[in-house]
């Protein structure tokens, strides 16, 4: 193991101009010395390359990879292509193609997958396919429109097809279009999804809402409590860190279950109120199981992500500063607005960054605790993920939240750049 | 715990004190009261997710162990605990031997170069964990790793490894790097001087490093809950879904346990920290 002098160091230490041998000498050493570094590093890029850079890319690339109709229903594009719903119903050759195409999905069995990606843009395409796969035989090369139509009349419209053109493309930006709330019409126009199926973009803004202000509430309730850990003696100061720290080392679910224990209908709070007289039986307080409960036991998980940078900060604030202020004639709270508050505001930047950056990736207390109105972005991933198994949009949601997160990683890296 | 008042101090200063020292209290109330309310209730004879009036009157009929004793004898908490504990110590060694040896060569990389790896090392701290699981869940069933413990262990060894780079990469900026140039001097090999020489001046910041990723482990669920089947179920993950499910005070039991393991871990971790900070002490008084 060899020392991190760099040549450059070496070279400054030198009063006398190095002649150019050893310069050249010297910069071979460094490039060893940097390649045995990068050997060392080189296991654990290795590793998170593995568990998390590759996965993850694969992932993102979900959002645009589109193969099922594209190579489930060939014939059937081939006949489309120069189509357009205004025509009105396609050839014959797309229904003869279409004929072809579903026997082969039938033969390998991929009419489901077929049937459920169409069925995310068009619901009930799933049943249509199938029923039509049962009643192929009547298709015959004389009029396929005819048959089909008689099979199912959905196979008389020109929607359907549109369906499967939009569906079509080998790369697709649909799943983002989808979790803009967005669609194509079946001329292939984008338009806004009708109003009861705008999910996406209220979910979006729900957790940037409810970040900012957990990232808020934990901002008030950290400024006091730093502001006692920094002055007071180291003795005592480390007693109280260690309140802090505790419930950053306990389980997260164990914390979700003590507030469910103290939060819920029959739990300690509202029981304890209760015999206090303070509510009801029937005004017992919905604390829980609600956007409440997500900012409460948030803020209770994220209190010590804003405490730490925010303390930090406040221990390397000069003392003497806010002593001049107040032998210059300032009122203590004069002394603090004017000085000491300025001299914290890093801290602030840090620990609110933080605190929404880690929220707006919130999952396991909204799922929990959420109820309805509590649930975030995270949720709705893992929803598309589990249960509706719509991969491409939870990856498309995905990338589109990676995004804010970057943007505002971002904006933080460029307020603390300007702070200096 | 409170701070000392000017004696010149007016009234007005005098209340704002009192009132200052209130809402800290009450904020460290806050968050440590949760923590401390679930003990009791653990020892609750009845289903009961709240304090019963027999339990405020402390007769000794409403506590029991009864919970615990169902903790114990439930096959499926106990193969929880044992799949915790396996991922956890897999996870553990992987992350600090990887995130050590990154850390010792992050240190002798030009900055600018560091800073970069840093980004790309640390990423997977800020990137939100659902993404990373539902990543994991299609890479690790493409390659047959889904479902097995293997392939949790190698997850939450990544997901701790950052832990362990910063605490050594802390600890080695106060490392005097002579002491390696001396060793090499008298004629240690590398491997040797690593042993004997730096190892034991970063000690501290490895192992609380592995104590982070240790916790980070025990405390996951969301990726277990992708990757993992019934049979890889840890003990997080028995609680989500006993949150989810059925709310049986067992699940109460199990937190106190966990809470009583954070602490003894917290106390550990902050006794290095001390001893670390008092050997460095010394070394710069000499």
């Amino acid at each position: 193991m060899s020392a991190p002098l760099s040549a450059a160091q070496m070279a400054g230490a030198s009063p006398v101009a190095m002649p150019a041998d050893i310069e050249r000498a010297a910069r071979r050493v460094e490039r060893r010395q940097t390649f045995s570094a990068a050997m060392l590093v080189l296991p654990l890029i290795v590793l998170i390359a593995f568990a998390f850079l590759i996965p993850v890319g694969l992932l993102l690339f979900k959002s645009i990879d589109n193969p099922v109709v594209a190579e489930g229903l060939p014939e059937t594009l081939i006949a489309l292509q120069s189509w357009s719903p205004a025509d009105g119903l396609p050839s014959d050759a797309a229904y003869l193609g279409l004929k072809r195409d579903i026997e082969k999905a039938k033969a390998n069995g991929s009419l489901g997958v077929i049937g459920a990606r169409l069925n995310q843009d068009t619901p009930g395409a799933r049943s249509l396919l199938q029923a039509t796969g049962r009643k192929l035989d009547a298709v015959t090369d004389a009029d396929p429109r005819q048959a089909f139509i008689t099979i199912d009349k959905r196979w008389g419209e020109p929607e359907i097809f549109g369906a499967i053109r939009n569906a079509g493309d080998r790369y697709t930006f649909n799943y983002y279009l989808n979790a803009l709330d967005l669609t194509r019409n079946t001329a292939g126009d984008i338009i806004a999804k009708p109003e009861g199926q705008r999910l996406h973009i209220n979910l979006f803004i729900r957790t940037v809402w409810v970040s900012a202000l957990t990232a808020f509430v934990c901002f008030l309730l950290a400024y006091p409590i730093a502001y006692l850990l920094a002055h007071l003696p180291a003795r005592r100061a480390n007693l109280l860190m260690i309140v802090v720290l505790l419930p950053f080392w306990t389980s997260i679910l164990v914390r979700i279950t003590s507030w469910i224990a103290l939060l819920q209908k029959q739990g300690v709070v509202n029981d304890a109120l209760a015999s206090l007289g303070v509510i009801g039986e029937a005004g017992r307080l919905a604390l829980i199981y609600n956007m409440t409960g997500t900012i409460i036991v948030g803020t209770h998980i994220l209190l010590p992500f804003f405490v730490l940078p925010l303390y930090s900060v406040m221990k390397t604030v000069n003392p003497n500063l806010v002593r001049a202020a107040t032998s210059l004639g300032a009122s203590p709270f004069t002394a603090f607005r004017r000085v000491y508050f300025p001299l914290t505001v890093p801290g602030i930047f840090a620990g609110s960054s933080l605190v929404f950056i880690l929220c707006t990736g919130y999952f396991i207390t909204p799922a929990l605790v959420g109820g309805q109105n509590g649930q975030l972005i995270s949720n709705i991933i893992a929803y598309h993920m589990q249960q509706s198994l719509n991969w491409g949009l939870a990856a498309a949601l995905s990338t589109l939240l990676l995004v804010m997160i970057g943007i505002v990683y971002f904006l933080y890296t460029r307020l603390v750049r300007d702070q200096r | 715990m409170f701070l000392p008042v000017s004696p010149t101090a007016g009234p007005l200063e005098r209340l704002w004190h009192v009132v200052f020292s209130g809402l800290c209290l009450a904020i460290f109330a806050f968050l440590i009261l949760p923590l401390v309310i679930v003990v009791p209730l653990s020892f609750n004879a009845e289903a009961y997710f709240t304090f019963t009036r027999e339990m405020l009157s402390l007769s000794p009929e409403a506590f029991s162990l009864r919970w615990y004793r169902e903790l114990f004898t439930n096959p499926q908490w106990a193969a929880a605990f044992r799949n915790s504990l396996f991922v956890a110590v897999g996870a553990t060694l992987i992350a600090t031997t990887l995130g050590t040896v990154a850390a010792l060569g992050l240190a002798k990389l030009k900055p600018a170069l560091r800073a970069s790896v840093m980004i790309l090392l640390l990423s997977p701290m800020i990137i939100p964990i659902v993404i990373v699981a539902a990543a994991l869940y299609f890479f690790f069933t493409a390659i047959g790793l889904a479902q097995t413990l293997t392939g949790l262990i190698l997850a939450h060894a990544m997901l701790g490894a950052p832990f362990v780079v910063t605490t050594v990469l802390a600890t080695l900026s106060g490392f005097d790097w002579n002491l390696v140039r001396a060793a090499a001097s008298l004629g240690a090999g590398p491997v040797h001087t690593f042993r004997k020489v730096t190892l034991p001046a970063i000690a501290p910041g490895v192992i609380s490093g592995g104590l982070f990723a240790f916790i980070t482990s025990l405390d996951e669920v969301v990726v277990v809950m992708f990757l993992a089947s019934v049979d890889q179920r840890t003990v997080p993950r028995q609680m989500w879904s006993g949150i989810r499910e059925q709310l049986s005070p067992t699940i109460l039991a199990a937190a106190t346990l966990l809470i009583v393991a954070s602490f003894l871990l917290l106390l550990f971790a902050e006794m290095i920290r001390r001893r670390n900070e008092a050997a460095r002490a010394s070394t710069y008084k000499d």
